[in-house]
């Protein structure tokens, strides 16, 4: 569904990210994991057309994003929850959502889908008319997730959906990531909280520096003594 | 009682006049609001939207449509000029630094201002009457049809704009990029097409009070667009830059702050008074009457 090919990118002198290849298939959960600075908000950034790449390769559904204005990849299929949630906070619950659906026509279809993320989130729902940013970081990352539903993407990009999380609620996202899977949506994950990320993973990527240390079965990644003392702290 | 009637006299004045800057001042806010540029070029599109419905006036009679229908040609063309501005001088700066933009937004308005006293000369023009000249009112107190007109049809402008950007998909689509460029984006906003369409309407807005400017002081002249654009400029400060709420009530404090000195206080000092009211914003809450204190965001 997704393929990145030998994909460069740079901040000016700094190189971020080298050499990286990966792949997403139809209906998997794909884990991208590093430490900080590792370079996966740039690997997002660069699929979602956010940052320009040097060189490379980002194939969706065989049509380069490479060379897609940003504001077109929903419109191919591919929703990106960024890194710090970035709900638009002077709108109101409901308008985020309806931001969300942007590109969609279909106003009462628009109108039921909202209703299923209230059925999903019920907090939404009561909320619904408050601003964005009232609400708690958790409710805030519920918002980012069913914001980017609204789409109707077929995969989703998810940058650090546990960051500044209470355990509980880590988990609670965690369990509506692997929902939202079931009900048929690709994801690519990218996480610090290597343990979660790797426990829902079909398959995952190590980032290190910019390059692709590891990569492979989540489940053997998650024994892999490496991967054990650097990110699971054991 | 006299001196009642003659107050409300200068309220009214000050109403006039404080929807005309309320009207300017929505543009600077709105551009403001969306790409953090201080347009100071904006005043000068009440200076070419004067010209544009002064030329237009004779169009109109002889096509025998009304009058005030320049008020729209005037406003359509301002829309498109502002539109090719963002596109020209603005959009490939958009990554710079602020000041570079700002330095460009000055050069645009000196262009604006030569441009135009190259092609009309820069002497005063006297602009046709667009309203009948007509008192209304009874009961000691009288109003012309230009004050009235001027008010009733700035404070729908503002209804519709606030209705546009609050209900519609376009209008919270702006106040998402407004907010966070990139996110909007994801969300399949195209970001050109809303800056585009914010500089149309603030354009549009200050043709429309240019035509209402020149009912109350019909003379045209290159560089009028500058002490009314800045004014304007104070109106949106004071009320909060990037705030449309904010432009309305600067807006029209402004206008009543300035009638009333000139009528009880000098009108010499009827500028110093505006100017101060800026300083003291500044000094005091400088993100505005209606701003909150914390980040620029708003
Ligand atoms: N806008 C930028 N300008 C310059 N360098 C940047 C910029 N954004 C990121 N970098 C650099 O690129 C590298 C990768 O950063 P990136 O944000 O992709 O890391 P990350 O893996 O997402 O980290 P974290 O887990 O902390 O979010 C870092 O060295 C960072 O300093
Ligand atoms: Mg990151």
């Amino acid at each position: 569904m997704l393929k990145v090919n030998n994909l460069n990118v740079s901040y000016g002198a700094i190189h971020a990210i080298h050499d990286v290849s990966l792949e997403v298939k139809q209906g998997e959960i794909v884990s991208l994991i590093g430490a900080n600075g590792a370079g996966k908000t740039t690997t997002l950034h660069t699929i979602s057309g956010m940052k320009k790449a040097t060189s490379g390769e980002v194939l969706f559904e065989g049509k380069n994003l490479l060379t897609t204005d940003c504001h077109k990849i929903l419109g191919l299929g591919m929703a990106h929850v960024p890194e710090g949630r970035r709900i638009f906070a002077q709108l109101t619950v409901e308008e985020n959502l309806q931001m969300g659906a942007f590109i969609r026509n279909d106003k009462e279809a628009i109108e039921e889908d909202i209703q299923d993320i209230y059925r999903r989130f019920p907090r939404l729902k009561e909320r619904r008319l408050q601003y964005a940013g009232t609400l708690s970081g958790g409710e805030q990352q519920m918002l980012a997730i069913g914001r980017a539903l609204m789409g109707k993407p077929r995969l989703l990009l998810m940058d650090e959906p546990s960051m500044g999380l209470s355990p509980l609620l880590v988990k609670e996202i965690f369990k509506i990531i692997q929902e939202v899977n079931k009900d048929g949506m690709t994801i690519l994950l990218v996480e610090q909280n290597a343990k979660m990320a790797l426990s829902i993973a079909n398959r995952a990527y190590v980032l290190e520096t910019g390059r692709v240390s590891m990569e492979g079965d989540a489940k053997e990644l998650m024994n892999d003594d490496k991967v054990r003392k650097a990110y699971l702290g054991a | 009682m006299d001196s009642i009637v003659v107050l409300v006299k200068h309220l009214f004045n000050g109403l006039q006049v404080g929807s005309i800057y309320a009207l300017v001042a929505l543009g600077y806010t709105m551009v403001y609001g969306i790409i953090k540029l201080i347009n100071f070029a904006h005043g000068d599109f009440i200076m070419v939207g004067a010209y544009i419905s002064m030329m237009a006036i004779p169009v109109m009679i002889s096509a025998g449509l009304p009058v005030w229908v320049c008020m729209i040609v005037a406003a359509l063309l301002c829309a498109v000029m502002g539109v090719v501005t963002e596109r020209v001088a603005y959009k490939p700066l958009r990554n710079s630094p602020r000041l570079t933009a700002l330095i460009t937004a000055i050069a645009v308005s000196l262009l604006l201002q030569n441009l135009f006293m190259v092609m009309f000369g820069s002497a005063s023009k006297p602009y046709p009457a667009v309203f009948s000249t007509e008192q209304m009112g009874g009961s000691g107190i009288q109003l012309s049809m230009s004050t009235l007109v001027t008010i009733v049809l700035s404070v729908a402008c503002m209804i519709c704009l606030q209705m546009f950007v609050k209900k519609t998909r376009m209008g919270k689509a702006m106040r998402a990029v407004s907010e966070d460029m990139a996110a909007a984006q994801l969300m399949g906003i195209n970001v050109n097409t809303t800056i585009s369409l914010t500089f149309a309407i603030g354009c549009a807005l200050a043709a429309i009070a240019a035509v209402m400017y020149c009912a109350a002081y019909p003379l045209v002249n290159p560089y009028m667009g500058s002490l009314l654009g800045l004014k304007a400029f104070v109106a949106a400060v004071l009320g909060g830059i990037g705030i449309i709420p904010g432009a309305m009530l600067g807006g029209f404090v402004i206008g009543i702050v300035e009638s009333f000195t000139k009528a009880y206080i000098s009108s010499q000092l009827a500028d110093a008074v505006v100017y101060g009211i800026l300083i003291v914003v500044l000094l005091v809450k400088p993100t505005g009457v209606l701003g909150k204190n914390v980040g620029e965001k708003v």
